[in-house]
C-alpha cells in the first residue's frame, strides 16, 4: 500500500520515536505523525507523549480523533483533519487549521480508535486545556483528568487551581488533583489526606474511585480511610437515589399521562371503548418525523422549532381522522360496546399496516430539538434529562389547557350537557351529533400530541402505539371515569409506585404486582379514585 | 389489443415448447418458502430479509436459474404469531410443495416450525444469531451460536483493548434467546473467576419503554470501583428508548462500555448515534467491512430496494451464504431431493461478505469470523478487533454441564444431534 520510501521512513521514525522522550523533544509535526500508527497499542502512546509534550496546538488533531475526523492521506502518511462531504472531503491542515483543499474519500484512511484510547486523548485533551480561556473547557478538562490521572500533572493542576476564578471549576480541579494523588503520589499519607479532600464531594465517580482504592490501594491506612469516607457517601447517595426514584416516577407518570388523557376525553367522558386510540398517538409521531423531514430538508437552521410547529399538526391531524372514525364507524356503535371494541380494534389494524406501507416497518428517526438532549446533574449523581423535564411540564400542560377547554368554553359546556343527559342537551337545541364528532375530535388530538411527545423518548414505529394502550386504559380505570384528576393521581401514582417496586421487583415482576393491586383496588372501589357523583354518568 | 397479447402469448409458448423441449414442463419451477413476518412486532426486522431473499432468487433467475429451471418465491406472513408460523411452514411444505424454506427471525417461532420440518422432512434455513442448544436435521443455522458472537465479545471487553472489565450487567429482554444466552455467559464468567456478586442480571418485557431506573441500577452498580461492561440482549424496539436513555444520562462508552447482540444497522438506522458512539456490537459482518463482495452486494442491494441510503446487516449476509450454499449444493446434487441436498450441504463452501469464506459444518452450524464494532456517529459501525481465523458454530455449549456431553453431527457413525455416543457404534 505505501511505498518502499516512505514505509523506510516510518520504520526509521519508529526507531528515533521509541527512544525516551527526556533524550530529545519531538516536534509536533513527528507528534502529530505518530497518530497514524497502526495498532492501538502504538497510538495510545502516541497519545501520552503528545500530553507529556505539553504542547496544545495537537489538541484540534485530538479533538478530532475524538471525533472521527482525523484522516491519513494515503500518499505521503500525513493526518489531516476532514470533513466527509459525500463522497469527497474537505481537508484541514491538523496543526495550522487553514484549509488544505479537497480530497476523494478513497485517498484517505480514517485513523480508528477504541474506547481505551478515547479514554486517554480525552485525559490528554484536559490536561492541554486547563488553561483554557473558555471556562466551559476547563470544566471538561478538570472532568477528564479527574478521569485520566497522568504523569507530570501534579504542578500543572496546582498552577490551574492558583489561577482559577470560577468556584465550580476549581471544586473540579482539586477533585481532579485528589485523584492525581491518589494514583500517582508514593507516600501513604499524601494519598490518606487525598481520600480526605475527596470525601468532601459526594458523587458517583468519587463513590467509584474512592471504591476501587478501597479495594486496590497497597497501603491499609489509605484502605481504611476511604472505606469510612464511602460509609458517608453512601448515606448522602442513598438520600438523592430517592429523590431519583421519585423523579422517576413522575416522569413514568406524565408519559401515562400523556397517553391517557385523550383517552380519558373519548373513553372517560363518551363511553367510547377506542383500542385504535393507541394508533392515534402513533400518527401523531409520525406527523412528527414528517415535519422533521422537511425541516431538515428545507430549513435546517431552524430545526430547534420543528416541535412546536409538529404540536398543532399532530393535533389536527389525529383529530381529523378521529372525526372521521367517530362519523365513520362509532356513530352507528353507540350503546353497543362490544362491536365498538372490536370494530375499533379493526380500525387500529388498518392504521398500523396502512403506516407500515407508506412509511416501511423499520424505525423512523426522530430527532431531539439541542434543547431537549442531555442532562443536568442536580447532586449526588442525580441527573434529571432535560427531554423528561419538557415532558412533565408538556403533560400539565395539556391536561390543564383540557381542563379549560371544559369548564371555561361553550363548547365544553355543551360537550358535559351531551355527555351527562343526551335528550336533554337535544331538546335545548344543541347537535349532539356535531358534539360527539368534536369531542371525540379533540380526545384524539390530543393522542396526536402526545405522540409528539413520546416520540422524543421511544421509538416512531408502526407498533409505537400498542404498547400504550393497555397502561392507558389502566389509567383511566384506575383514576376514575369521567375525571381529569382521576386520570392526573392514577397516572403519578401509578408511576411512581412503579418506580418504587422496580428496583425490588424487577420490570417484568414490578409490572405484574401493579396490574394485580390496580386489579384489587377495582375491586374495592368500581368507579375508580374519584367516582363522579350525581346522577346520570351512565349512557 | 387483447389479439396482440393472444398472439404474443402463443409465440412465447411456442418459444417456450421449442427451448425446453415439453410445454409442460416449461411451467415447471422449483419453488423457495420465504416464512418472515411482514406485519407485526417483527416486521420491523424481518420484511428486510423476505426483500434480499426475493433479490436473491431474482439474481439466480437472471443467470439462468437453477437446473434449467426458474426459481420460484412463494412469499407468506406469518405476522409476528407464533402459532401461526408453523401453519404456515407446514402450507409452504404441504399445499405449495416448496423444496426448501427461508425463514424464522425470533427462537420462538423456530421452536414453533421445527417439529413440522421434521414431520415433513423439509429444509428450513434459519438467518439469526441465537443461543444455541440444538441441532436439527431439518435445519441449518447459518447465524452465529453463542461461541460465535457472545463468548468472544466478553472475552474482548475482558482484554486489555476493551478496557478490562472485571463486573457485569446482562441486560435482556425476557425470553428463550437471553434467558439462555446469558445462562452461559454467567457459567463462561464464572469460570473466569468472576463472582456472582459481580454479576447483575435485568429482564424487561417486550417492547419495554421505559428506561430510567435500569439505567440509573446499571451506573449505581458500576460505581463500585470496579470497571464494569454491560452485556445488552435487549431486542427489537425496546433497544430505541434503551439508547436513549443511556445517552441521555451521560453514560460514555469509555465508562461502562454496552456491548450488544441484537443491534446492527438496521436497528441504528432509527437512532441518533452520535452519543453513543464507542458502544459495541458483535456481529459476524458489519456494512462497513471493505471486501469486493460486500460493495457488490450493497450496491446489488439498494438498487433492488430503490433507496441508496438502505444498510445491509449480518442475517442478510447470513441469507446471501444459506441461499448460495443451497444452490450450490442443489447444483451438486442434481436434484431438489431434501435427503440429497443435505448431504451435499456438508462442507459447501461459499465466499462471505467480509473477505472469507463460510462453511457448512456437519452440526448444521456455520464457520464464521467474530467481529467486534464501535458504533460510529453515521449509524456504521467500525471494527476493532476480530478473530484471526474462523470460528466453528458449536450447537451445544461447552460451558453448560449437561450441555457438555452432547455432541451434533450428522454424518457417520454419529447422526445425531443431541448424542452423548453415535448412533452407529461398532
Amino acid at each position: 500500500m505505501r511505498s518502499p520510501v516512505i514505509a523506510a521512513i516510518a520504520a526509521l521514525l519508529t526507531l528515533v520515536l521509541v527512544l525516551p522522550a527526556s533524550l530529545r523533544a519531538e516536534t509536533a509535526e513527528e507528534l502529530l505523525a505518530a497518530l497514524a500508527a497502526d495498532g492501538f497499542n502504538e497510538k495510545i502512546a502516541a497519545v501520552e507523549r503528545i500530553a507529556a509534550s505539553g504542547d496544545d496546538r495537537l489538541v484540534p488533531a485530538l479533538d478530532a480523533l475524538l471525533a472521527g475526523d482525523l484522516y491519513v492521506r494515503k500518499d505521503d502518511n500525513v493526518p489531516v483533519i476532514g470533513k466527509a462531504q459525500g463522497s469527497t472531503v474537505v481537508l484541514r491542515d491538523a496543526l495550522s487549521g487553514s484549509e488544505i483543499g479537497q480530497a476523494p474519500a478513497a485517498e484517505l484512511e480514517k485513523i480508528r480508535i477504541n474506547n481505551r484510547l478515547r479514554g486517554i486523548a480525552r485525559g490528554a485533551i484536559g490536561g492541554l486545556t486547563l488553561f483554557s480561556a473558555d471556562p466551559a473547557k476547563r470544566r471538561t478538562a478538570a472532568k477528564a483528568v479527574f478521569a485520566a490521572p497522568q504523569e507530570g500533572l501534579y504542578e500543572v493542576l496546582q498552577r490551574a487551581i492558583e489561577r482559577e476564578t470560577d468556584a465550580d471549576i476549581r471544586s473540579q480541579l482539586e477533585m481532579a488533583l485528589a485523584a492525581d494523588r491518589l494514583a500517582l503520589a508514593a507516600e501513604p499519607a499524601e494519598r490518606v489526606a487525598a481520600v480526605a479532600m475527596l470525601a468532601k464531594f459526594a458523587t458517583p465517580d468519587i463513590r467509584n474511585l474512592l471504591g476501587s482504592v478501597a479495594q486496590k490501594d497497597a497501603d491499609p491506612a489509605v484502605r481504611t480511610a476511604a472505606v469510612d469516607a464511602l460509609v458517608d457517601i453512601e448515606k448522602r447517595l442513598a438520600l438523592w437515589a430517592s429523590v431519583g426514584a421519585v423523579f422517576q416516577g413522575i416522569s413514568l407518570g406524565s408519559v401515562l399521562l400523556l397517553a391517557a388523557v385523550g383517552l380519558a376525553i373519548t373513553f372517560g367522558v363518551m363511553g367510547v371503548i377506542n383500542m385504535a386510540h393507541g394508533e392515534l398517538v402513533m400518527l401523531g409521531a409520525y406527523t412528527t418525523f414528517v415535519v422533521q423531514e422537511v425541516f431538515r430538508t428545507r430549513f435546517p437552521g431552524a430545526f430547534d422549532h420543528s416541535l412546536t410547529v409538529a404540536v398543532p399538526l399532530a393535533f389536527l391531524v389525529s383529530g381529523l381522522f378521529g372525526i372521521a372514525i367517530e362519523r365513520g364507524i362509532i356513530r352507528h356503535l353507540y350503546g353497543r360496546p362490544l362491536e365498538t371494541l372490536l370494530a375499533t380494534w379493526g380500525i387500529s389494524l388498518i392504521l398500523q399496516q396502512m403506516v407500515r406501507s407508506i412509511f416501511g416497518p423499520t424505525n423512523r428517526e426522530v430527532g431531539a430539538p439541542s434543547w431537549m438532549s442531555g442532562a443536568f446533574e442536580i447532586a449526588g449523581g442525580l441527573v434529571l434529562t432535560y427531554n423528561r423535564i419538557v415532558i412533565v411540564i408538556f403533560s400539565l400542560a395539556v391536561l390543564a389547557a383540557i381542563a379549560i377547554v371544559m369548564r371555561k368554553t361553550a363548547f365544553g359546556l355543551r360537550m358535559r350537557a351531551v355527555t351527562q343527559n343526551r335528550q336533554m342537551a337535544a331538546s335545548m337545541g344543541i347537535r349532539t351529533g356535531r358534539i360527539d364528532a368534536l369531542t371525540f375530535g379533540l380526545g384524539s388530538g390530543i393522542a396526536g400530541v402526545a405522540g409528539v411527545a413520546l416520540s422524543q423518548i421511544d421509538n416512531v414505529s408502526p407498533n409505537l402505539g400498542q404498547s400504550y394502550i393497555i397502561d392507558s386504559f389502566l389509567v383511566v380505570v384506575f383514576g376514575g371515569v369521567g375525571n381529569l384528576w382521576g386520570t392526573l393521581l392514577g397516572a403519578l401514582s401509578l408511576g411512581i409506585v412503579n418506580k418504587f417496586l422496580e428496583p425490588y421487583a424487577g420490570a417484568v415482576l414490578g409490572k405484574i404486582f401493579v396490574l394485580i393491586a390496580v386489579i384489587l383496588f377495582i375491586q374495592k372501589r368500581p368507579r375508580g379514585l374519584f367516582a363522579l357523583k350525581g346522577r346520570a354518568v351512565e349512557v | 389489443m387483447r389479439n396482440t397479447f393472444r398472439a404474443m402469448a402463443g409465440a412465447a409458448a411456442i418459444a417456450a415448447t421449442t427451448l425446453w423441449g415439453a410445454g409442460a414442463q416449461a411451467q415447471e419451477t422449483i419453488k423457495v418458502g420465504i416464512l418472515h413476518s411482514l406485519s407485526g412486532t417483527m416486521a420491523i426486522s424481518e420484511t428486510t430479509l423476505k426483500d434480499v431473499m426475493l433479490m436473491l432468487i431474482a439474481d439466480q433467475n437472471a443467470k439462468g436459474g437453477l437446473l434449467g429451471k426458474k426459481l420460484e418465491p412463494v412469499v407468506v406472513d406469518p405476522a409476528s404469531n407464533w402459532p401461526l408460523f408453523a401453519e404456515k411452514a407446514r402450507e409452504l411444505i404441504s399445499k405449495d410443495k416448496v423444496s426448501v424454506v427461508f425463514g424464522c427471525w425470533t427462537s420462538v417461532s423456530r421452536k414453533s416450525v421445527l417439529p413440522v420440518f421434521e414431520e415433513l422432512n423439509s429444509m428450513l434455513f434459519y438467518p439469526v444469531q441465537y443461543e444455541g442448544e440444538e441441532s436439527s436435521r431439518n435445519v441449518f443455522y447459518t447465524g452465529a451460536a453463542p461461541n460465535q458472537q457472545a463468548i468472544p465479545a466478553v472475552e474482548y471487553l475482558m482484554s486489555k483493548d476493551g478496557g478490562e472489565a472485571k463486573r457485569w450487567v446482562l441486560l435482556g429482554t425476557d425470553y428463550v434467546y437471553p434467558r439462555t444466552t446469558n445462562k452461559i455467559l454467567r457459567a463462561f464468567l464464572n469460570a473466569k473467576g468472576v463472582a456472582d456478586a459481580d454479576i447483575m442480571e435485568e429482564y424487561t418485557p417486550f417492547g419495554h419503554s421505559d428506561w430510567q431506573t435500569i439505567v440509573a441500577n446499571v451506573k449505581k452498580f458500576a460505581g463500585a470501583g470496579k470497571k464494569t461492561a454491560v452485556v445488552s440482549t435487549i431486542n427489537g424496539d425496546a433497544n430505541v428508548p434503551f439508547y436513549k436513555e443511556l445517552g441521555n444520562q451521560g453514560i460514555k462508552a469509555s465508562e461502562i462500555p454496552v456491548v450488544a447482540f441484537s443491534v446492527g444497522e438496521e436497528e441504528l438506522a432509527g437512532l441518533d448515534t452520535g452519543p453513543l458512539v464507542g458502544h459495541l456490537a458483535a456481529w459476524n459482518y458489519f456494512m462497513s467491512q471493505k471486501s469486493p463482495e460486500n460493495d457488490e452486494f450493497i450496491k446489488k442491494w439498494q438498487a433492488f430496494i430503490k433507496n441508496p441510503k438502505r444498510v445491509t446487516n449480518d442475517p442478510m449476509e447470513a441469507h446471501y451464504i444459506g441461499f448460495k450454499m443451497w444452490v450450490q449444493a442443489v447444483e451438486q446434487a442434481g436434484t431438489t431431493d431434501v435427503n440429497a441436498v443435505r448431504q451435499a450441504m456438508y462442507g459447501q463452501k461459499v465466499k462471505n461478505l467480509t473477505g472469507g469464506v463460510a462453511v457448512m459444518n456437519t452440526n448444521h452450524h456455520l464457520s464464521k469470523p467474530v467481529l467486534i464494532g464501535e458504533i460510529q456517529a453515521n449509524g456504521q459501525f467500525d471494527t476493532v478487533w476480530s478473530t484471526k481465523g474462523l470460528v466453528v458454530g458449536d450447537a451445544w455449549s461447552d460451558y453448560i454441564p449437561e450441555s457438555k456431553k452432547l455432541t451434533a453431527d450428522w454424518t457417520y457413525p454419529w447422526v445425531c444431534g443431541n448424542c452423548e455416543k453415535p448412533k452407529y457404534a461398532n
